[in-house]
């Protein structure tokens, strides 16, 4: 019990909650800009230009296909952010262009996937009534495409929070570096260890879990509709 | 000078013991991992499919536990902290291992969404012809759940080969940590991570390919008369995994 109180101390509890200061703050910077750079770009591929489209094409499959560890790597060392920043401002911006690069490319895919589900009558009657292109997507089907895509946006959100701990490559203090810096305060103390790790697969556990939950309830009744509504052919079928 | 012509000779002069090298730990680790996490799925798919309810809590509190947990913490807490309880393990087991443990999880739901999309008639069909659930299973609902599965089979195949860089943080010996260590000592950031990750896509480009052709397909033609997939439920569902 000693050794509980001598982990979870006031100041290594402030210093790990810093650490999720920091990871829940990349996570929600990068969320949000990539929702932004993301529902633009799935737009483009949908409905761009050509040339822009094979632009964007690239980029998704660029993204898609390499690790996002090494993008981290990547804009931690080759991104100059100017000497005079201080060096925790400095880790947070390149932690969440990071994290934007990436996840920009994953949410352009999905709110693609969710723009493919409306139908296309949608843009002959908004171009009936005289809107442009742009008008359409964003009076009327891109607010309609972004609903049909928040289960699978907010899983990505649950793997943004998850990932963040890969910022421990470049020694970013989020969540899991300050967690091993208390462990090393313990030089190795086995009971020090569990007690850390446990506190902080709890935190990631809450956090996450509680979207998933989220994420399950939105899609359970789009589901059960679903499933009523294929009961309801079944008569007419047979 | 981040891209210097000096620098990517170095590349290509170190090109085997490195990048080589690396890319075929990759290769191996994702294969291995793939094979256990397929191995997992199938088992805790079927099972939070059961009617069993032991075997569901089983496979939903896997499934939780693993997805909502980064890899890297579990990584860590093999390599860190299973040592000091007497359980010695390699560093390669344990690569293998995490990664085929952590996508194990997310197989799991494919596969249960894969058997969720067959109608449930066709195992009460079994059922009545007195195939038992494992029979039923095997010869007749995954062969059909099959086709639902593997767009999204191969989506996660691509996340286990990028996840298996993870690896990298606790000196797995893959393409990522040999880049990491080597441009580290001569200094070659860029050329050195544009080597990697040009690797990163020799391996996961044809994957992702084939997650759009077989997407194409299932889109296409039901074969197997799966009413009650929707149709666009795969573009959907792909992505969210991983």
């Amino acid at each position: 019990m000693e050794i509980f109180s001598q982990v979870f101390s006031k100041s290594n509890i402030a210093f790990m909650f810093q650490g999720i200061g920091m990871m829940l703050s990349v996570a929600v910077v990068a969320i949000l800009l990539s929702l932004l750079f993301g529902t633009i770009l799935g737009s483009v591929k949908s409905y761009g230009p050509k040339p822009l489209r094979v632009i964007v094409s690239v980029y998704i499959e660029i993204f898609r296909t390499t690790p996002n560890l090494l993008w981290i790597l990547i804009i931690y060392f080759l991104v100059p952010f100017g000497k005079e920043i201080p060096s925790m401002v400095k880790d947070f911006m390149s932690g969440s262009l990071a994290f934007t690069l990436f996840t920009s490319a994953v949410v352009a895919e999905i709110v693609r996937g969710g723009l493919n589900s409306i139908p296309k009558g949608q843009f002959e009657a908004a171009a009936s009534q005289g809107f442009s292109l742009f008008q359409t997507l964003k009076m009327i089907v891109l607010p309609q495409a972004l609903r049909v895509s928040i289960p699978a946006l907010l899983s990505q959100v649950i793997t943004v929070v998850k990932d963040t701990s890969l910022l421990a490559a470049v020694n970013i203090a989020e969540f899991t570096v300050n967690g091993r810096i208390v462990i090393a305060q313990f030089s190795g103390n086995a009971a020090a260890m569990f007690l850390v790790y446990g506190f902080m697969a709890l935190i990631y556990f809450a956090i996450c879990f509680t979207l998933s939950i989220c994420v399950r309830r939105l899609q359970h009744p789009k589901v059960i509709s679903e499933a009523k509504h294929s009961e309801k052919m079944l008569p007419s079928a047979q | 000078m981040p891209f210097g012509a000096e620098q990517w000779r170095r590349v290509f002069e170190d090109f085997g013991e490195v990048f080589g090298a690396g890319f075929l730990h990759t290769l191996e680790f994702s294969l291995l991992g793939l094979v256990l996490a397929l191995c997992i799925g199938i088992i805790l798919g079927v099972f939070s499919v059961s009617q069993l309810k032991i075997l569901r809590i089983i496979a939903r509190v896997y499934v939780e536990f693993f997805q909502n947990t980064p890899l890297f913490l579990q990584l860590i807490f093999m390599y860190n902290v299973l040592p000091s309880v007497g359980i010695i393990l390699d560093v390669f087991p344990i690569c293998v291992l995490g990664v085929g443990i952590y996508h194990g999880a997310y197989i799991s739901e494919v596969v249960r969404t894969g058997i969720e999309s067959v109608p449930k008639g066709q195992i009460e069909a079994a059922y009545s012809q007195g195939f038992s659930f494992g029979k039923a299973m095997r010869m007749i609902v995954l062969p059909q759940a099959f086709r639902v599965m593997m767009p999204m089979l191969a989506n996660q195949a691509v996340n286990l080969v990028k996840n298996t860089s993870v690896t990298a943080m606790i000196a797995g010996g893959e393409l990522m940590y040999l880049t990491d260590s080597w441009v580290g000592l001569y200094l070659c950031y860029g050329p050195g991570y544009l080597m990697a990750g040009a690797l990163y896509f020799v391996i996961n480009f044809p994957l992702v390919t084939l997650a759009k052709h077989l997407e194409k397909r299932a889109k296409l033609g039901p074969a197997v008369s799966h009413k009650k997939a929707p149709k666009e439920m795969p573009e959907v569902a792909v992505v969210e995994v991983s």
